[in-house]
């Protein structure tokens, strides 16, 4: 990133001169027709669209010096939890972008993309194994749709067993992420929330209390948001399955147990991965990710059609799936994104997968040995792969967890995730991922403790930041009243 | 071990700083029971020089388009991609970048977004973009749900000349969501705007066009569907080709109230399907139920221009069960490779990657009616993709081809039983007189 307060980058549009372009095609070499005389005329276009005019050049330099704006993995820590910031390997991108990858139309003959067929066959079965799950589909987009699609599995095999019109209630814990009440809502179930106990787990008594034949499923994060391992996980599966409800898990930390533990083994039914998370493909500045679900085989019916199968030594689809919830997604998924995984998974094996888990937690762990004198840890306990402190010893000398964040940034490194989970005040979630060195490690430490010196010392530095940065703290209050979502010029 | 940084003497400091003897230690809250005795079954690490080989080998099982002549569309296109869009998606800077909610080191990803909402409310004619969606097919579930919850009604009436993937998707969400879908039937085979006007009634929340439809038409009466939908307080959402925009009369003119739709031929690659975008924009009114993310711009603390994540309080990470929407990740480098492509072509650019497409298609459709065995498909005018009448089994003749190094025609008979004789061409501006001669000279030979 280049630090810099010279003018901001222009928009695009700004630039714009008429008459360039960055563009050129060969000549036409079929014959021509009068447009008016081959479209309709009252559907033709009156005035060209207004877009960019620029040249090749002008081009790169804007969307470079875009990119020079940009705190990413590549140039800096970036321990924000949840989200298992990790490095993704150069090669993935490599494999990703191969013409017998990148160039396959997606409804080509089965015949002419084996290749890809087997990618998405053998990462079903990878996942499988990982997970303790029974069958898996590469077709969500991303974590909050592979929610969506796993509890659309959870309504089907309700509906199968006649109890969808009574099972109408979705538990999640009051840590949950905010996609789970919202992927819940969104298929049409009524949310609870469960409270959780003074250990940072759902509170059994609590949970006994709201489930019941109305039941049809309780999703959890383990480890949850707090990143702590739920220790009663097999108590928890057996009081919702005796009430016939199913256990969905959020696969958003599953980075903390790969080859440690198996949500599979734990009693989940359900489950999503994020590929963007645990299995190193980037993030890509919000998207694309990738969601892919396990199920138990009682589920596997009703997973989304297409299936890949293998007969002999090829592969085929089948669309022959009469009790599948359908289609999702078009297609089979973000399938370049479950390359990359594909690829990362190839390259780490059982031991590099259980060393990854084993690092993660280690690293959260050494920072949370590290910083738990300066800061609030509310829930006191070993922690998994992140853990969460609370900014409130420094809010009562007016210094706010969102001001430390901030502060962060001109430290070069990103902020934590901050105010999430709900349940703890002025919340710091931390996820260094196993990537990273002890060195960068300790650096933050000393960023972090320094920052807690400044709240106690000068406080305004802090409610000032980010000073080192290309632009000062922005005024979310007045974007959101008016909003300027183009340019206008 | 690859990728981590920790050594045997980094690992037993870090682990007395903690205060444990060994790194199972730190699991102890895992219950003995779940904990793995065995080694995960996979295949045995591959390092990189050996991975990247049998991977190569892998993507060489496929026939890609650069190996073949293309002649599938469907909603997804073989559209040339300028080298410059390769190397700016893979500036790590963006790739490696989380969602921009940092703003202020962030600004790179947020202006991007910017300017790629501008882009697509210019080429749609429509007020409002949020930062995308994950595709075409997603895209137009979540108009849906837009109209569904404007409305408060729950009946969608759909175009058969809707892709059919975007109505299967579609129609699983109706069936979990509790909406009722409803299809205008192919009148004598042919999709038309106007025969929906009578399936439109007070229960109506939104009716779904597309244009150019799934077989390449462009369908007269979507003016004249607009006023009826509106007469009937339902909303008009349009699934619109962004490259058909460069030349045809944009959406927002025709009274749609959403436009939204597959965004992939702006500088995607196939990808055999994904990832891609979803774009989706709309008139004022409905900002506040958009679904996603919306980046707008504001001034900082010194009152210099910059960008923020805004109208978050639509989000799920706010209102959690109460959010216009589940969505969290996007596909943001998507819309990257988008606004790129289109900075690169403007509006010159764009209309002659369309003009072309649409003469070449021209072109192939006349030279192929020369043939014996082919006759003239769905009428009306069509865009880069027409439907034809073979005297052949279309699934034969999709598979015969891939002999002679060709791709598609789509046989329609897989989305339509009553089309049974028809198949789909797409042309690109990527085919060449001489592709498409040959495929006249091979079809001539089959049929």
């Amino acid at each position: 990133m280049r630090v810099n307060n010279t003018a901001g980058v222009k928009p695009i549009f700004a630039e714009s001169v008429p008459g360039r372009t960055g563009f050129s095609l060969p000549a036409l070499d079929v014959p021509s027709q009068p447009l008016s005389a081959i479209l309709p005329a009252d559907l033709l276009r009156q005035e060209p669209p207004v877009l960019p005019e620029v040249s090749e050049l002008g081009v790169v330099r804007h969307f470079t010096r875009l990119s020079q704006l940009n705190h990413s993995v590549d140039s800096g820590f970036y321990p924000l939890g949840s989200c298992t910031m990790k490095y993704n390997p150069k090669i993935n991108e490599d494999v990703a972008g191969l013409d017998g990858f990148a160039d396959l139309h997606p409804l080509q003959p089965e015949e002419t993309c084996q290749g890809a067929l087997q990618v998405i066959f053998e990462l079903e079965q990878y996942l499988c194994e990982i997970t303790g799950m029974d069958a898996f589909t590469l077709q969500p987009a991303a974590g909050a749709h592979g929610e969506l699609t796993g509890l659309m599995l959870i309504k089907a095999y309700h509906r199968q067993r006649g109890e969808a019109a009574t099972r109408t209630e979705v538990i999640v814990p009051d840590s949950a992420h905010g996609t789970n009440p919202a992927s819940a809502a969104m298929c049409g179930f009524k949310v609870v929330e469960v409270p959780s106990n003074e250990r940072g787990n759902v509170d059994i008594a609590a949970l006994r209390r709201v489930v019941g034949p109305q039941t049809a499923a309780l999703m959890l994060t383990n480890p949850n948001t707090l990143g702590l391992f739920e220790e009663n996980i097999l108590e928890i599966a057996e009081i919702v399955h005796e009430a016939g409800g199913l256990l969905y898990y959020d696969g958003a930390n599953a980075n903390a147990i790969l080859g440690i533990a198996r949500p599979g083994d734990m009693g989940f039914d359900v489950i999503h991965l994020n590929l963007h998370k645990t299995f190193a493909a980037p993030h890509g500045g919000g998207g694309p990710g990738a969601g892919p679900v396990g199920v138990k085989r009682a589920l596997e019916p009703f997973l989304p059609l297409p299936r890949v199968i293998k007969d002999a030594d090829s592969y085929r689809f089948n669309y022959d799936l009469p009790q599948s919830i359908g289609k999702v997604k078009g297609f089979y998924g973000n399938f370049l994104v479950a390359l990359k995984a594909y690829t990362y998974i190839r390259q780490m094996g059982a031991a590099g997968l259980k060393a990854v888990a084993e690092n993660a937690v280690l690293n959260a762990n050494y920072l949370l040995a590290q910083l738990k004198d300066y800061f609030d840890l509310p829930y006191p306990r070993r922690c998994m792969h992140e853990f969460v402190l609370s900014g409130s010893r420094q809010k009562a000398n007016g210094v706010k967890t969102l001001d430390m964040a901030k502060r962060l940034l001109d430290f070069g490194i990103h902020a934590p995730t901050i105010y999430f989970p709900l349940i703890v005040e002025e919340a710091m979630m931390i996820e260094p991922t196993e990537t990273e060195s002890k060195q960068t490690l300790d650096e933050f430490v000393q960023a972090m403790r320094q920052i807690a010196r400044e709240a106690e010392e000068s406080p305004e530095l802090l409610q000032q930041a980010p000073t080192k940065l290309p632009v000062s703290r922005l005024d979310e209050t007045a974007a959101a009243r008016n909003p300027d979502l183009r340019w206008r010029g | 071990m690859a990728f981590i940084a920790n050594t045997p003497a980094d690992q037993a400091e870090m682990l007395a700083a903690i205060g444990v003897a060994e790194i199972a230690e730190l699991f102890a809250d895992i219950p003995a029971s779940l904990r793995l005795t065995r080694e995960l079954n996979l295949p045995a690490p591959e390092a990189e020089p050996i991975l990247l080989k049998n991977l190569k080998s892998l993507a060489a099982r496929n026939i890609s388009a650069g190996e073949a002549v293309v002649f599938l569309g469907a909603g997804t296109y073989d559209h040339y991609v300028p080298s410059v869009v390769g190397h700016i998606l893979g500036r790590s800077e963006f790739y490696t970048a989380y969602t921009p909610y940092q703003a202020e080191i962030s600004q790179g990803t947020l202006q991007a977004i910017y300017e790629y909402q501008t882009m697509i409310c210019n080429l749609t004619g429509l007020d409002v973009s949020n930062a995308s969606l994950y595709d075409g097919a997603t895209a137009v579930v979540e108009a849906v749900l837009m109209a569904t919850g404007a409305t408060r009604r729950c009946k969608v009436v759909v175009s058969a000349g809707l892709n059919p993937e975007y109505r299967r998707v579609l129609a699983t969400y109706c069936d979990f969501l509790d909406l009722q879908l409803v299809v205008g039937l192919l009148s004598e085979g042919e999709p038309s705007a106007e025969q929906l006007h009578d399936l439109v009634d007070e229960q109506t929340a939104a009716v779904i066009v597309q244009y150019p439809n799934f077989f390449g038409q462009i369908e007269a009466g979507i003016e004249q569907l607009a006023e009826v939908a509106h007469a009937k307080g339902a909303l008009l959402i349009c699934a619109a080709n962004p490259i058909a925009l460069g030349l045809l009369k944009p959406p927002g003119e025709l009274g749609v109230d959403i436009a939204c739709g597959e965004g992939q031929a702006l500088g995607n690659r196939m990808a055999f399907g994904g990832p891609h975008l979803g774009y989706l924009a709309c008139r004022e009114q409905y900002l506040r139920r958009m679904p996603g993310r919306i980046v707008g711009a504001t001034t900082d603390a010194s009152g210099k221009r910059g960008y923020v994540l805004t109208l978050q309080a639509r989000e799920q990470h706010i209102r959690r069960q109460k959010a216009t929407s589940n969505i969290c990740s996007n596909q943001a480098l998507n819309a990257l490779a988008a606004t790129v492509y289109l900075s690169l072509l403007g509006p010159q650019g764009l209309a002659q990657v369309a003009e072309h497409s649409v003469q070449k298609a021209h072109y192939l459709y006349n030279q192929l009616l020369q043939i014996e065995g082919i006759s003239p498909g769905l009428p009306g005018p069509f865009f880069h993709e027409f439907t034809v009448r073979v005297k052949a089994n279309p699934e034969e003749l999709f598979s015969r081809l891939v002999e002679y190094g060709i791709l598609g025609p789509l046989p329609l008979a897989r989305y339509y039983p009553e089309l049974s004789d028809l198949v789909l061409f797409c042309v690109t501006e990527q085919r060449t007189k001489e592709e498409l001669d040959y495929l006249v000279k091979v079809l001539g030979g089959l049929l």
